[in-house]
């Protein structure tokens, strides 16, 4: 006979102001094999969970009810009080009265016969519940950081700190990301490369880092403490073990003018090239597209020349397989593309440009060699305005609907180095509002107008029409003036919404990891658990999570390899015992539940079978792997002839449950 | 009263001032600016409190060009021209020029039909 105790929690007035808990309580008192039914303040607090082990104790509770918040807030921790006094964790089961009852409900009647409903559903389903244990799977010590970034980096760098392998995958011939492009960083004005590429050599010489460049992920499998993943090598023409980072190819190379992505096309490379002289690892690269000798077989200098004998035309892309415990997420961003919004006439002049153009524009090692010259005609501008939340904030048809964050704080920037290198050309800066928190944002951003002479005007460009003299005319709103302007500029920097890379929705994919809908993955929770996804064993670090500037996404990054740390830590993992069951005596053998699962956790074994006219026969029946299984259930619907079923949440549960709603 | 006209310029342009952010993108980009006396960003405003009294005896509702650069580029999606519009028509009801009586109207609605298509009827066609 069972014995269960029910146990509502008030939620401070979280569930108290909107369900009326006592007459929950009192009502779910009547339920069958209820022998104790009480309610409390708050039940996750350390008095409550001792009134929950001391009513186990006291009535000999066989299972228990805890209506209260989503069991993905607190079921752990009312299972381990259970366990803790010798309850079987599993036993215990949780009515979400908050995020399903009292926080969507405003009628006080309404929401207490709701939550009465879904405490008895709850009822229902633990006295169908048996006594389950967690098996244990081994952790393998090894994590991957997709992205070569600063998130990546300082990921990599602090796992391997603590003496665990990391490999890092990078799509691009060199690590550095976003950081590798900007000239200088807020709040400090300190240069970016000489912060950013010691960590990158610091990866190099790492002996517990492998830096897998060039390269991209091509599938994921397995499950926390132990994927298997598949690295793709892209061919780069140029053996890695053999260059030396010379660069005397990068200058031979008779292919010139193609467009430089390293400084955003403003300025042309070679076909074989090195996109950055601190470039890590410090090989070159031999783009297909524009090679002579890999289009049409003519050429060959390159391999002339390097007396490395590094140049390889035959190089295929290779696959490597590796195991790990831990994946981390760090894909970063990029900044929309501009051409959709005609009025700032981006795609007419060459004179209108991207922050992050500005960047390579005003960087020692960026096209013009750090000195402030016009795209169009190289001489020096005068007048520059600078356009803030271009595609942030805005409508879907528009753009982002979410501020970038960072564009505030490097527009200042911008602005200030321009009035600092040229205090005889005028900045103007249009914004809607400056957003600035963080330590010393503000009282950069004020440095800026005070100190510097940047002139912030509240409004907004409605136009830019590049005129035959080559100046831009901005025409622009004074909303504090109540006037509208016409500046004559001799540049435009447009603040371009950031959003995450597109290679992140087939990543997600491949890992089952959640995103929201502007592609950003979601974290498990937004305040307890911010660098995990809620899919075990992926991290996330970075703004592939969403808009953060260097100092958060460090931040976040360390934070993320701090909790992958912690699992590699660990020996083993405890399961999830809420895996896929077969009854081998109704499997017919038809093979749904292997082509359904997602997981690969279905076999098909033969087994002898005692036939009831006392033959045996051999019978080809589904075999479930509890390590590899989640716990989806997508076999047990699969299945024709009922087999399947999940522990924890069998079909009888579930419809147990459903009688209890619909009585 | 103020509510009442605010409502019906609300219902008759479809426009949702709420949503407006204060960029002063429609200020920005209005070619009759210099010409008004309250400009598009204002207008926006004046009918989120419901000050439209002013808008209807101000010339500004006929400076107004409907170029529609602004509700084309407004990133909140407004739409001030419409509010202009709507203002406009109100003035024209307003000056007993129209054409259907209003006790005539319940029974020509359609349910689906836009606000805006009903007031346009009214000064197109004579009983």
């Amino acid at each position: 006979m069972h014995r269960i105790g029910v146990f509502v929690c008030h939620c401070g007035t979280n569930i108290a102001a909107t369900v009326d808990v006592k007459k929950v309580a009192e009502v779910l008192s009547y339920e069958r094999c209820v022998v104790i039914s009480k309610e409390y303040q708050y039940m996750c607090s350390e008095s409550g969970q001792k009134l929950i082990k001391e009513a186990i104790l006291d009535y000999q509770l066989t299972g228990i009810v805890v209506c209260s918040c989503s069991p993905r807030m607190h079921e752990a921790t009312f299972r381990k009080s259970a366990a803790s006094v010798g309850l079987n964790p599993y036993m215990v089961e949780i009515a979400n009265i908050r995020e399903q009852c009292s926080w969507i409900h405003k009628n006080t009647e309404v929401a207490t016969e709701k939550a009465i409903i879904l405490g008895r559903a709850a009822i229902a389903k633990v006295l169908l519940n048996t006594p389950l244990t967690a098996g244990e799977s081994p952790v393998v010590k090894r994590a991957l950081v997709i992205g070569g970034g600063i998130a990546g980096i300082q990921t990599a760098l602090d796992i391997a700190e603590a003496g665990f392998k990391v490999d890092i995958v990078e799509r691009n011939s060199t690590i550095g990301g976003k950081m590798a492009q900007i000239d200088k960083t807020f709040p400090t004005l300190d240069c970016a490369a000489c912060i950013l590429t010691p960590k990158m050599v610091d990866c190099a010489q790492n002996e517990n880092i492998k830096i897998y460049s060039y390269s991209e992920i091509d599938s994921v499998s397995g499950f926390v403490g132990n994927f298997s993943v598949r690295i793709k090598k892209k061919a780069r023409y140029v053996d890695e073990t053999k260059c030396t980072g010379c660069g005397l190819c990068t200058e031979k190379c008779p292919t010139k003018n193609i467009p430089n992505d390293f400084n955003l096309k403003m300025d042309t490379r070679r076909a074989v090239y090195i996109p950055f002289a601190q470039a890590v690892p410090k090989v070159a690269v031999i783009d297909a597209e524009h090679c002579n000798i890999l289009k049409n077989g003519k050429c060959g200098l390159c391999a002339k020349i390097c007396s490395a004998g590094a140049i390889d035309y035959t190089q295929k892309e290779r696959y490597v397989e590796e195991k790990y415990g831990a994946i981390v997420v760090a894909t970063g961003f990029n900044p929309i593309s501009v051409d959709k919004y005609g009025e700032y006439a981006y795609s007419q002049s060459k004179d209108v440009i991207t922050s992050l153009e500005f960047e390579r524009l005003t960087n020692a090692a960026g096209p013009t060699g750090g000195t402030l010259l016009r795209p169009s005609d190289g001489k020096h501008p005068h007048t520059v305005v600078f356009v803030q939340c271009v595609g942030s904030r805005c409508t879907e048809e528009r753009g982002k609907s979410y501020c970038s964050k960072i564009c505030c704080m490097y527009t200042a920037k911008h602005a200030m180095l321009i009035r600092e290198k040229y205090p005889d050309t005028e900045v103007y800066v249009f914004y809607i509002d400056v957003r600035t928190p963080g330590k010393n944002f503000d009282e950069f951003y004020r440095r800026a107008v005070e100190e510097y002479g940047v002139h912030y005007i509240k409004g907004a460009v409605g136009k830019v029409s590049p005129r035959a003299d080559g100046t831009l005319d901005v025409q622009a709103s004074d909303l504090i003036m109540n006037e509208q302007l016409h500046i004559s500029a001799d540049l435009v920097v447009l603040a371009a919404a950031i959003e995450p890379d597109k290679s992140a929705r087939g990543l997600a994919t491949m890992l089952t990891a959640s995103m929201d809908t502007n592609d950003f993955f979601t974290e498990a929770h937004p305040k307890l658990r911010p660098v995990e996804s809620p899919t075990a064993g992926v991290f996330l670090s970075g703004t592939c999570q969403g808009p953060k500037d260097i100092p958060e996404t460090v931040s976040q990054a360390s934070a993320c390899a701090a909790k992958v740390i912690g699992l590699l830590a660990k020996d083993k993992l405890k399961c999830n015992p809420c895996v896929a069951h077969s009854d081998e005596m109704l499997c017919n053998g038809c093979s749904n539940c292997a082509n359904v699962c997602p997981y690969g956790a279905v076999t098909y074994i033969e087994k002898e079978f005692k036939m009831p006219d006392r033959t045996t026969a051999l019978r080809r029946v589904a075999s479930v792997n509890a390590a590899v299984c989640q716990g989806c259930g997508a076999c047990t619907v699969a299945c024709h002839s009922g087999a399947m079923d999940l522990l924890g949440f069998s079909n009888k549960q579930i419809i147990a449950e459903v009688d209890a709603i619909c009585k | 009263m103020k509510q009442n006209i605010k409502d019906q310029i609300l219902h008759i342009s479809g426009s949702d001032v709420i949503k407006c952010m204060r960029c002063g993108k429609c200020s920005a980009t209005c070619p009759s600016y210099d010409e008004m006396e309250y400009h598009p960003h204002q207008f926006v405003y004046m009918v989120e409190c419901g000050d439209i009294s002013k808008l209807m005896e101000s010339e500004s509702i006929y400076k107004c060009l409907s170029c529609f650069a602004c509700v084309e580029r407004c990133p909140r999606g407004v739409e001030p021209a419409k509010l202009i519009e709507a203002v406009r028509l109100e003035v024209i009801r307003r000056q007993g020029k129209d054409h259907l009586k209003p006790d005539d109207i319940p029974s020509l609605i359609d349910e689906d039909l836009p606000g805006q298509a009903v007031i346009t009827a009214m000064r197109k066609y004579r009983k």
